[in-house]
């Protein structure tokens, strides 16, 4: 079950090597995106495209605000 | 939407999955560094001053009057120990009794904006609103300055 968290906790798993991901289309994750993130956007978010995505490590998925 | 990514990913069967709900605006409102095309554009965070008066909410007027006549600025604004904004006080409510305690004073709630928007957003926001400044917060409320009208016009190339 997936756990909701707050910039502080952001912080502490980005530090520990947490995979993060932007789940919104192309063109806006090409106009500007946290560092290292990947993009899988919401619609694509399928076995295959996630196959890429390491299972041990956390994965932190983001979009552009909280509506 | 990344609730449902979220959800997704659980259905896909992956056990470490995490939902930065407040998302990249919140990134973007802190000032944090971001990749990308439009990285770097320089937004309302980094014009903001912080040179404008402020007071605690049991301050005098008489107290806090002298310390805006000495100031860029007409107002001050009121915010708690922690930085927390709670209100303004303008012109004429610092021109009133001096006796008065900036809570009673003060118009609460004033409108502000986020340090995530880009300095072409302020400036158009702040010449259709003939507004000569903007106050600027943090994702917790916690007062961050003001951005002058002619900074992010000149920010903005207009």
């Amino acid at each position: 079950m997936s756990e909701t968290i707050l910039y502080p906790r952001l912080r502490e798993l980005v530090d520990q090597g947490a995979q993060l991901v932007e789940v919104l289309p192309e063109e806006e994750y090409a106009d500007e995106h946290l560092p290292g993130a990947i993009n899988l956007p919401l619609k694509h978010l399928t076995a295959e495209s996630t196959a890429q995505l390491d299972r041990r490590r956390a994965i932190v998925v983001y979009c552009w605000d909280a509506l | 939407m990344s609730p449902r990514a979220a959800c997704r990913l659980d259905t896909l069967g992956f056990e470490h999955v995490y939902d930065y709900l407040p998302s990249k605006v919140d990134w973007l409102a802190r000032g944090l560094p971001t990749e990308g095309e439009n990285a770097g554009q320089t937004r309302a965070g980094d014009l903001v001053r912080d040179d404008v008066v402020t007071c605690r909410p049991d301050s005098r007027m008489a107290d806090v009057r002298p310390r805006v006549e000495a100031s860029p600025y007409s107002f001050a604004f009121v915010t708690t120990e922690d930085g927390t904004l709670l209100g303004r006080l303008r012109k004429t409510a610092l021109a009133a009794d001096p006796q008065a305690v900036a809570e009673q004073a003060m118009e609460p709630g004033p409108s502000t904006v986020r340090g995530h928007l880009s300095a072409e957003k302020i400036a158009a926001r702040m010449t259709q609103g003939e507004l000569n400044t903007v106050v600027v917060t943090s994702p917790e409320g916690t007062l961050l300055g003001v951005v002058r009208r002619q900074d992010a016009q000149a920010a903005a190339g207009r």
